[in-house]
């Protein structure tokens, strides 16, 4: 029972990174409608700008977190204003393969220049150590990490809701047209909501440096995992995002423990139960 | 006229290729052919039918595992590519009956779905799959019909001749079904879902038929490919290899007939020659194709044959 317990506490850790990662998916899809392919590797990017800064150049933990975020944030901006600005019009599959196009890039464009080896910088030393949990040791960083995710979902949530600029983008995301006819600036709103989206991912992607491994490749891997959950909780569902990261992460968290064999599969098999019955989403309306 | 004298100019060319050239320019040649046909299936369900999935790595994994694990039992070659084909035909046919529920973009993330849900199955299944080792020692089994001949296989030079009979064919069958009414009906069903079904056309069962012929070719291509590596592993099932054909066939050309063929020979053709310079092809890739999406996406083959973006 206690192992049950604690098990759900480490899927609600990993649940965390996969939140950050999903949130940003799913606004820009809610927003430009673009499924970006490339969002993973945003999540990268941000991972290595944080190894780069914190890791190689002593920068401070924090300082080294935004600089990270500032520096995935002027990628996404010129990835926005530069190629995905150029495609709105066009048929999906071609919005799928640009951003699949990315993918590659960035991937041998880290290998260029951090080389493929993985990274692991050292824990700040304020994280260090474990928390007594039910009687075992549960590291003091995932509870930072369960709390800024919390923290980030609120942000989010007060963002949309309770803001002038959360309500353009609404705005914008349910009819494009009437928001422009009413003065919302559409091109300016789309670039200021992928630079956004990316900067979350780099958030996720640079909070996990001193956790996870940081090597080329976890973009393309996590993309899959961001895509399952978006779909779970509904393309362009911000608190569908939240709840699908959650099972999507506890669930592993669970099924690594009771059948590794099938653990992948297991969550496939969710996410085309969803396609196939909900495909709006468990929360979609 | 002319048409057809290229093309029997072409399979004259790849009939004498074993003669002029070595090992390795023939085991190219072999792994050209396996991508055509994975990418003609592929465009026969994105160019023609206008479904884009990233599955078809899925049934090429399923073709390749179905006629290793035939090969390990019963060394005949025929049985083998036969038997994966059959195979990957069935599991497509299966689950396309639950994906062509969706399309546009739910119908890409069901096929990733699926294709991932087949490999996860090849990585994990330890028993069924030998796990992320794969299977290994696949005998390169002998080409035989009981009481009829039996030609050894030993050589790759026989091996080549097998794929390229093989490939030949399902060229012309996918010549032949393209230009059938068939393919001109799901052309139809692609461009105006609506107006198809207003004269009377089952929607459905056509984007069924199209997904699972794009399933048999991606399992014939898989099918033949155990045989010339001797092994399989679980990448040839990965999303990041069903997005080959589609990179192939965005290469070469989406709406026309030889863009995935064409494509193909390009892929490689630019990985042999960039690989050279650098390690970094698929930054150059990368970049290749986004120049292909913003400017042509007719491809290669409208470029030269004129004909346009569509």
């Amino acid at each position: 029972m206690e192992t049950l317990a604690f098990q759900g506490l480490v899927g609600l850790s990993l649940a965390m990174y996969l939140w950050l990662l999903a949130a940003g998916l799913t606004i820009v899809f809610g927003v430009l409608g673009i499924l970006n392919f490339a969002h993973g590797s945003l999540f990268m990017l941000g991972a290595y700008f944080a190894f780069t800064f914190y890791g190689l150049w002593g920068v401070n933990f924090w300082f080294a977190i935004l600089l990270s975020l500032l520096s995935v944030g002027i990628v996404g901006y010129l990835m926005e204003r530069l190629f995905l600005r150029h495609i709105y019009h066009l048929d999906h599959a071609y919005q799928l393969l640009l951003t699949f196009g990315f993918i590659l890039i960035f991937d041998d464009a880290v290998k260029m220049v951090w080389g493929g080896v993985a990274k692991i910088p050292a824990m700040p030393t304020f994280f260090e150590g474990t928390f007594s949990v039910l009687g075992r040791l549960f590291p003091i960083y995932n509870v930072f990490i369960i709390g800024a995710g919390f923290l980030v979902a609120l942000v989010l949530w007060l963002l949309f809701e309770k803001t002038w600029w959360g309500r353009m983008v609404r705005a914008s995301a349910s009819d494009r047209e009437m928001a422009s006819a009413i003065g919302v600036n559409i091109p300016t709103l789309f670039t200021g909501v992928f630079v956004f989206g990316a900067m979350l991912a780099a958030l996720g992607g640079a909070l996990g440096t001193p956790v996870r491994v940081v090597a080329p490749g976890i973009g393309a891997a996590m993309i899959i995992q961001a895509f399952i959950i978006t779909v779970i909780g509904g393309l362009g569902n911000l608190k569908g995002a939240f709840v699908g990261a959650v099972i999507v992460g506890v669930l592993s968290a669970y099924s690594i423990l009771l059948f590794p064999v099938f653990e992948l599969f297991l969550i496939f098999v969710i996410m085309a139960v969803v396609l196939m019955v909900k495909p709006q989403g468990l929360f979609g309306r | 006229m002319k048409k057809t004298l290229m093309i029997l100019f072409l399979i004259a060319l790849l009939s004498l290729l074993p003669f002029f050239v070595g090992k390795y320019i023939l085991y190219m040649t072999i792994h050209i052919l396996l991508l055509s046909l994975f990418a003609l299936g592929f465009n026969l369900l994105f160019g023609y039918t206008g479904l884009l999935s990233f599955g078809q790595a899925g049934f090429y994994g399923v073709g390749a595992y179905a006629c290793a694990k035939i090969l390990l039992v019963v060394p005949s070659l025929l049985l083998g590519i036969l038997g994966g084909v059959a195979v990957a035909g069935l599991v497509s046919l299966l689950l396309g009956l639950l994906s062509i529920r969706h399309t546009r973009i739910y119908f890409s993330m069901l096929t990733l779905c699926f294709g991932m849900m087949i490999f996860s199955l090849a990585w994990k299944w330890r028993d069924m799959t030998g796990g992320d080792d794969g299977l290994v020692g696949i005998p390169r089994a002998p080409l035989e019909i009981p009481g009829l001949f039996r030609i050894n296989m030993a050589a790759m030079e026989s091996y080549y001749y097998v794929v390229l009979v093989f490939s030949i064919l399902a060229i012309f069958i996918f010549y032949r079904l393209v230009n059938s009414p068939l393919g001109l009906t799901l052309q139809g069903i692609r461009d105006s879902e609506t107006r198809a079904a207003c004269v009377g056309i089952s929607v459905r069962n056509y984007r069924l038929i199209s997904f699972t012929i794009a399933g048999l070719y991606a399992g014939l291509a898989g099918a033949l490919l155990p045989p010339l590596e001797n092994t399989v592993t679980p990448p040839v099932a990965h999303w990041s290899h069903s997005a080959e054909p589609v990179l192939a066939t965005l290469l070469g050309g989406i709406y026309t007939f030889a863009g995935p063929i064409v494509g193909s020979f390009l892929f490689y053709i630019i990985k042999d020659i960039i690989v050279r310079f650098t390690e970094y092809w698929l930054i150059c890739l990368g970049i290749i194709v986004l120049v292909l999406v913003l400017g042509f996406r007719g491809g290669v083959v409208s470029i030269f044959s004129q004909k346009g973006d569509r």
